[in-house]
């Protein structure tokens, strides 16, 4: 019997961790679609960026109540998995509570600590459900925030009601082991009781010892199944940030947030238009786009950045376009670009690695003019973002898209940029009156 | 107070007598033509006059940043504007750079190093706190702006796009001004609504405008005076103020402009 056990949760580990890593894959193959884009330097800034944002969670304590709570999940998720890593080595050698013997007291009160952290995650999943359907938050309602239609608002839920799923296993799981232990069970190693199952323990105190042992057994499977299972639904969740918040905020742009970066493309033709260079005889002849409208014209870091965002809606709470009521969320533009990144993905799949031209494109199919058009480019968005994405970045590149491949520009933007190109200033004075105000100064 | 000769020197003259400023006055286009902002522009120069700073201005010469261009998209523009300054800059080796203006300031100090052109830029916020941290700049003190309540509206292109938060506020407080902030302030500011090139179009529809806003936010703190440090917030806040009918009872003004009538 114990050796079905142990081939069963080796036959669903391994299951479980060949599709996690095909997932793995398809995202890190549809990451490096985008363009390179060098992020390598100041290695030493980088890595405390790292540990500031991601690690420290600095940014989420702005807001401090969420702050708090969601700093409760997060230790929860990084020392529950120590506990994990005894439950996997427990299943795969059939053994049980694998580290009692070697630890001693220190695993009654490591036990005793995951408890308290696990019961922790329970009431803050709890907590944000509510915010999420009772007391409805602004930034989360599908009724006010179109981009979170359909998928984005079961998915949040989803992964809620996982995690309370997860934590009420493992805790009535160490109450029936604690009854077990107490009745005199050998395989149940005497670790004693913990400072929460203890509470669960009446529930089951007048359980036959058979339906004990079926229980404990069934909730250590739920337990480790759902993590397997949660782990492979991570990579298709905005939940995803809890891996990639770390190099995602490893690889933030740590120049001044209003610096746009250069387009050293546009610079050689403009130094020959201007007769500063001459054209170059051996340059290539092949047209690169200016600009983006799809996502392998985007950088990989912005692709990154699509994949990383847990749509908590920070950015778009703050942008003054979508408070005004405009087109543009910050958010949508990020999972806007996942979408698209998903069905790049998808059409990789299935056509053998190669993609097949679908005739979408993240801008037109997915990001209208509108949008693009709304943004004051204040840098909101960017500043707001817990784990440093930019929205603005994309929508940026975007525009000099639309405005130079397509010559798609408001009347008044064509005018404005017709008076630079005559009067060099964007509205219509002449060039001699500009040092005119001199004379009133007096 | 004795009365000054106020000389608005331009770089050509300077070059031709053979003298160098200390600082190239970047006058910005708001600064040029806007007839509001015009006023900022000759409130920094009676300032620079006053303090015998050894400034100059290029006059006819100076040209947009290119960052409205820039900012819609139209990178080709942009590259041609800045390439066009750069030249100029460079013609009269140009190290150090002031500006009233946010959009000029973070293009020439971020963006024009990527095409050569590279300048100690500085917003005159900053500019005008050095001034008075060096003792430079005496304020009476007492005067008319004891008091009296102030509100300052963050130019993003100051703040998030550059962190200067504090210069336009220690400004502010040499004042003696009883300086109140609004709800949402320096990470957390509004946006007045006229970055990324929105100044020059309408805005896309939506039911509210940004300007209208942000003035509620001003309006709210119950300061009389509005300071910004940007052109285009003077535009969208005195157009957000008289949307509100308040032109009476609350004014917009620039840093310089308050700092010209504290020295008085």
């Amino acid at each position: 019997m114990q050796i079905i056990q142990q081939i069963l949760f080796v036959a669903a580990f391994g299951l479980a961790a060949y599709f996690i890593s095909k997932r793995i894959q398809i995202i890190k193959k549809t990451i490096q679609l985008g363009r390179a884009e060098d992020r390598s330097d100041n290695p030493s800034e980088r890595l405390k960026t790292m540990l500031r944002i991601a690690f420290g969670q600095k940014k989420m304590f702005d807001r401090p109540i969420v702050g708090i709570l969601h700093f409760v999940i997060y230790a929860g998720f990084l020392l529950i998995n120590v506990e994990v890593l005894e439950i996997v080595l427990d299943g795969i050698l059939g053994t049980h509570r694998l580290f009692a013997p070697v630890l001693g007291s220190f695993y009654a009160f490591l036990i005793n600590f995951f408890e308290i952290l696990a019961a922790g995650v329970l009431l803050v999943c709890i907590v944000f459900l509510i915010r999420r359907n009772i007391t409805k938050v602004e930034r989360l309602q599908a009724t006010r925030h179109r981009e979170l239609n359909g998928f984005p608002v079961i998915d949040a839920n989803t992964i809620l009601f996982a995690e309370i799923i997860l934590m009420t296993a493992l805790l009535s799981m160490n109450a029936v082991d604690s009854i077990l232990q107490e009745r005199g069970n050998e395989h149940y190693h005497p670790v004693g009781s913990f400072v929460i199952s203890s509470f669960l323990k009446p529930i089951f105190s007048n359980w036959n010892e058979t339906a004990l042992i079926i229980y404990e057994r069934t909730a250590w499977w739920l337990h480790i199944l759902g993590i397997l299972g949660f782990a492979l639904y991570v990579t298709y969740s905005k939940h995803l940030h809890i891996f990639l918040a770390f190099p995602n905020t490893y690889f933030s742009n740590l120049k001044a947030k209003g610096e746009m970066p250069n387009m050293p493309e546009v610079t050689k033709e403009v130094q020959i238009m201007l007769g500063l260079a001459q054209p170059d005889a051996e340059a290539s002849t092949e047209i690169a786009r200016f600009g983006a409208k799809d996502i392998k014209d985007l950088s990989w870091k912005n692709l990154m950045d699509a994949y990383s965002c847990t749509e908590c809606g920070r950015c778009t709470s703050s942008c003054p376009a979508n408070l005004t009521g405009k087109a543009l969320s910050p958010r949508k533009i990020m999972m806007d670009t996942r979408d698209r990144l998903e069905e790049v993905g998808r059409n990789l799949a299935v056509n053998g690695g190669i993609f097949v031209e679908d005739g979408k494109a993240l801008y037109g199919s997915y990001i209208t003019s509108e949008e693009l058009r709304a943004c004051t480019t204040c840098n909101a968005c960017v500043q707001e973002c817990p784990i440093n994405i930019s929205p603005l970045d994309i929508i940026l590149q975007l525009r000099r898209y639309q405005i130079m491949e397509e010559s798609d520009a408001p009347a008044s933007w064509n005018a404005m940029f017709s008076n630079l190109e005559t009067n060099q200033a964007p509205w219509k004075f002449a060039t001699s009156d500009r040092f005119n105000w001199a004379n009133e100064v007096k | 107070m004795q009365e000054i000769e106020y000389k608005v020197p331009t770089m050509a003259e300077m070059m031709s007598t053979g003298e160098s400023p200390e600082i190239l006055f970047w006058v910005g286009c708001a600064g040029s033509f806007d007839d509001r902002y015009k006023k900022v522009t000759i409130a920094f120069t009676k300032i620079l006059n006053q303090v015998g700073i050894k400034f100059a201005v290029l006059g006819t010469e100076e040209s947009c940043t290119g960052d409205p261009a820039r900012r819609a998209g139209n990178e080709f523009l942009f590259q041609m504007q800045a390439t066009m300054n750069i030249q100029v800059l460079d013609g009269y080796g140009v190290k150090k750079i002031v500006t009233a203006c946010p959009h000029c300031f973070n293009t020439l100090k971020n963006e024009y190093p990527a095409l050569g052109g590279n300048y100690e830029v500085i917003h005159h916020s900053t500019f005008l706190q050095q001034l008075i941290d060096a003792g430079k700049i005496k304020l009476q003190g007492g005067g008319e702006f004891k008091g009296k309540k102030i509100t300052y509206h963050d130019s993003c292109y100051l703040g998030r796009a550059n962190d200067i938060y504090e210069a336009p506020r220690s400004v502010l407080e040499a004042l003696d001004a009883d300086l109140v902030e609004m709800k949402r302030c320096k990470t957390k500011g509004l946006c007045c609504g006229a970055g990324g090139g929105q100044m020059f179009k309408e805005p896309e529809k939506g039911n509210k405008d940004i300007n209208i806003e942000r003035i509620e936010d001003a309006l709210a703190t119950g300061a009389s005076t509005i300071a910004v440090a940007c052109p285009f917030c003077m535009v969208m806040m005195s157009d957000g103020v008289k949307n509100k009918e308040k032109e009476d009872s609350v004014k917009v003004y620039d840093l310089a402009e308050l700092l010209l009538e504290g020295m008085k």
